[in-house]
């Protein structure tokens, strides 16, 4: 199914979660936050939202700033 | 002792994490510096460098982690990112910033007046980063502000407290912390903020573009302490008249023969 994910379209193969889509794109889970289709998941909920065709994702953390 | 919002802060020095040329010369700086209040920025991940992680750099049991909404230009968009804040950050402290324009980075006090009402009742700790005017931070403060975060002149600009004068009236009349935030280019800025009676300044350009940074943080965390040391100190008042530090009296002049002319 296609995605996207942090503006960039990707297909991944069914089923997944978010905590898998994660952990594929070599990311820690617990230094994230994501957002699906505009609502806010926290890192422990990742693993309990199943991805569905068209998901809009957005993964956020912090850097550096004033 | 600093308290804001019920949390006592020994350092009155808040330190930002933007712009260092490597996260271990951030986290050095930020330990010579003192500080126990350190922002952060929340942004998109970069799928193309996956392990750049600020969180790992920090020893967040030393620090406040502050987030900050940089890149908000209005309040939804600050509201929406104090949210992932706080919900990637485990907590409720955030520096609200409301900057529509991208070339003066100067925050609108109607959009941060807004969203500070509506963040302080979702249960925020707000510290409104905010021009300085008198009436506004009277304003943010009425709505809850925890503290208020006025500028000392424009972000990154290194021009120190061009905002002098609002800046006195404003410590005068708060009731809540006042923060000198942002312009503060050097550790002298820094001392006159502090003597002046602020109750404490937040910097990050002067000391992540310094020839040295650590040593840079370690000269801003001196000027600090100097600074409220002077304020509590009190100091002596301005004259233009010259006055002798040296007794008038017992001079060993002419008259008495010691000095020939």
């Amino acid at each position: 199914m296609d995605i996207t994910c942090n503006g960039e379209q990707m297909a991944v193969e069914q089923p997944a979660t978010l905590n898998d889509l994660v952990l594929s794109l070599g990311l820690n889970p617990q230094t994230l936050v994501a957002e699906l289709n505009g609502r806010i998941v926290e890192h422990n909920d990742f693993a309990a939202h199943p991805l569905r065709e068209n998901d809009r994702i957005e993964l956020i953390r912090f850097v550096g700033g004033g | 002792m600093l308290t804001i919002a019920d949390k006592k802060f020994s350092s009155r020095l808040f330190v930002g994490t933007g712009k260092f040329s490597s996260s271990r010369v951030m986290r050095e700086a930020v330990e010579a510096s003192g500080a126990q209040m350190v922002t952060v920025a929340l942004r998109r991940v970069d799928l193309t460098n996956p392990q750049d992680d600020i969180m790992q750099a920090l020893d967040r049991d030393a620090v406040q982690f502050l987030p900050n909404t940089s890149g908000a230009r209005n309040a939804e968009e600050a509201v929406r990112l104090a949210r992932l804040a706080r919900a990637a950050a485990g907590t409720a402290w955030l520096k609200l910033e409301v900057t529509p324009d991208p070339r003066t980075l100067l925050p609108d006090p109607v959009d941060t007046l807004i969203a500070t009402e509506k963040l302080v009742r979702e249960g925020f700790i707000v510290l409104p980063y905010m021009n300085a005017d008198p009436i506004l931070a009277l304003r943010l403060q009425d709505a809850g502000a925890a503290a208020v975060m006025p500028l000392g002149s424009p972000i990154g600009t290194n021009q120190g407290i061009r905002t002098a004068m609002q800046v006195r009236i404003i410590i005068e009349q708060a009731r809540v912390p006042v923060v000198i935030d942002a312009g503060i280019g050097a550790p002298s800025h820094a001392a006159r903020a502090m003597e002046m009676g602020a109750d404490a300044v937040l910097v990050n350009t002067a000391i992540a573009v310094a020839g040295d940074p650590v040593r840079m943080a370690h000269a801003f965390r001196l000027a600090v302490e100097a600074g409220r040391e002077t304020y509590e100190a009190g100091l002596g008042r301005r004259s233009t008249a010259a006055s002798a530090s040296s007794p008038e009296t017992g001079l060993l002049n002419a008259d008495l023969g010691f000095i020939q002319n």
